[in-house]
């Protein structure tokens, strides 16, 4: 069996990476692979909260035929790099959508690399990404899209904001598209930002505590990802381990 | 007692000075309209007295209820009973109006040694005070401003200030972007929470049409950074009638 050799950041999968913590766990294992078949739906979900200092890394292929629905939500929170991939295929009107969120403070890495490919007509696939990042944590996201040649009416959507808490911490968003089709759709949107300064002075004027109001902002602006998971007590564990987290980097003092 | 006394404010905003010597003394029971042509320093008092940041003190002091206000974080003088109603209120997505209000007052009731209330109790208050406005309960439950028309987001001001129940409404042009309707129904609104023995208001407006329905004690002129001139309920006719200008002459 022929070893890899360990991934540099000269590799764009690996650009803002934190490599010398994956020499640790190097070589990684084979991807987990997921295979919905024609006309069929998944619900798949990883909340990845790793202890503090460990090295987190999951990559997934997954394989979507003819009319299948795959839908992933993730949490990626722990560890001192938590690094998720996704190598998606879909098939003629299938779809895919990941539904995710990065909350780092420290020195964490957290990632999210996505390279979906639409090889057939029809297919659809949305992702949407919320990151917060305080402290010196950097949190990226690597959004690839191959359209083939004949996937005609190809929809994918990607919508990535980020949220910086501190100004030691980094996003980096880079949706990246290859369309080889000529009757496509295909957006992307990226936004990185702070805290509403007039946001928080409006809640301070109602009494908020600063600590409360940016919580509050931060929950808003997670809300919603993790809303259609189906199973009511799965919901509220991602729910509670993102509110946990962004308790945890609320009361580190960042952002004012 | 005076519940607000300002003496003697100066302050910048981005370096320039805006609020050059300002002296106003507030009594409980008492209702003041400050008047005064743009760019006189109105919000800029408004914000100053609330604390925004960016809205530098460089002199002067002011005794809010016994304290000193410049002492005071934003969200303490809140807890300590001073409510801003903002010119432009800020739209908050993904934060719900009732959720919003109901952590605003039990920190503050949290600041001043209450017990929190109960989202029944809460729920009650809020639907009392949202119908002495005529804003609509399902209004409050959508996010903080986001959509709602400018009378709507006026409103809703009142409504949070009914909810707060403060001693002491700083209002900054609460009458702009609202119709003849909506204006009676804010005036009235206004007289309800606050027309109290023990609380005080200070209205910011460029128009008399407001004191029609809120009938202030004191009228003020705010020119150049600082009062030009006080009188009763009169003066505000006057200045409608016949112009900053020629009253300020």
């Amino acid at each position: 069996m022929t070893v890899l050799p360990l991934p540099t950041r000269r590799q764009e999968d690996w650009r803002y990476s934190d490599v010398e913590a994956v020499a640790g766990v190097w070589p990684l294992p084979d991807p987990v692979a997921i295979h919905v078949g024609a006309g069929e739906q998944a619900a798949h979900r990883l909340l990845q909260d790793a202890a503090d200092g460990a090295v987190a890394i999951h990559d997934y292929a997954i394989h979507v035929e003819a009319g299948g629905r795959c839908t992933f939500h993730l949490l990626n929170i722990g560890g001192k790099l938590g690094r998720v991939t996704f190598r998606v295929t879909l098939g003629k009107g299938a779809h895919f959508g990941l539904y995710g969120a990065m909350i780092g403070g420290g020195e964490q890495t957290l990632e999210i690399v996505t390279s979906v490919t639409h090889a057939e007509p029809d297919g659809t696939s949305e992702q949407i990404v919320r990151s917060i990042l305080g402290q010196k944590a950097v949190g990226t996201y690597l959004g690839r899209i191959e359209v083939a040649r004949d996937a005609q009416k190809t929809d994918a959507v990607q919508s990535i904001k980020a949220m910086l808490l501190d100004r030691t911490a980094t996003a980096n968003a880079k949706p990246e598209l290859e369309i080889y089709a000529d009757d496509v759709k295909c957006a992307h949107g990226c936004a990185v930002g702070e805290l509403d300064r007039q946001a928080l002075f409006y809640m301070a004027s109602r009494g908020m505590e600063p600590q409360a109001a940016r919580s509050l902002l931060l929950q808003a602006f997670v809300a919603g990802v993790f809303d259609d998971i189906g199973d009511e007590a799965e919901r509220e564990r991602f729910d509670t381990a993102a509110l946990a987290k962004l308790e945890a980097l609320a009361g580190q003092g960042s952002g004012a | 007692m005076s519940l607000l006394r300002i003496e003697n404010l100066t302050n910048t905003v981005a370096d320039k000075p805006i609020l050059k010597g300002l002296s106003l003394t507030l009594n409980a029971g008492e209702i003041h309209a400050i008047m005064g042509p743009n760019g006189a320093g109105k919000s800029t008092l408004a914000y100053t007295l609330g604390g925004r940041p960016g809205y530098e003190v460089t002199g002067g002091s002011v005794e809010f209820d016994g304290q000193d206000l410049f002492d005071m974080e934003p969200h303490e003088r809140a807890a300590a009973g001073l409510f801003l109603g903002f010119q432009y209120p800020v739209e908050i997505p993904g934060v719900s109006n009732l959720q919003f209000l109901r952590e605003s007052l039990n920190s503050q009731r949290k600041a001043r040694g209450l017990d929190p209330l109960s989202g029944g109790e809460f729920i009650k208050l809020a639907k009392e005070k949202a119908g002495l406005l005529g804003l609509d309960m399902e209004m409050l439950k959508r996010p903080v401003n986001v959509g709602f028309s400018g009378g709507e987001k006026k409103r809703n001001e009142m409504v949070q200030m009914g909810i707060l129940d403060p001693k002491l409404a700083i209002l900054d042009e609460t009458d702009s972007g609202l119709d003849i309707d909506a204006l009676r129904v804010v005036g009235e609104g206004i007289n309800a929470i606050m027309r109290k023995p023990d609380k005080a208001v200070l209205l910011i407006t460029h128009y008399q049409r407001l004191l029609d329905y809120v009938k202030p004690d004191f009228v003020h002129v705010l020119a150049g950074g600082r009062i030009v001139k006080s009188g009763g309920a009169d003066l505000a006719l006057e200045l409608e009638r016949e112009g900053y200008a020629e009253v300020l002459a």
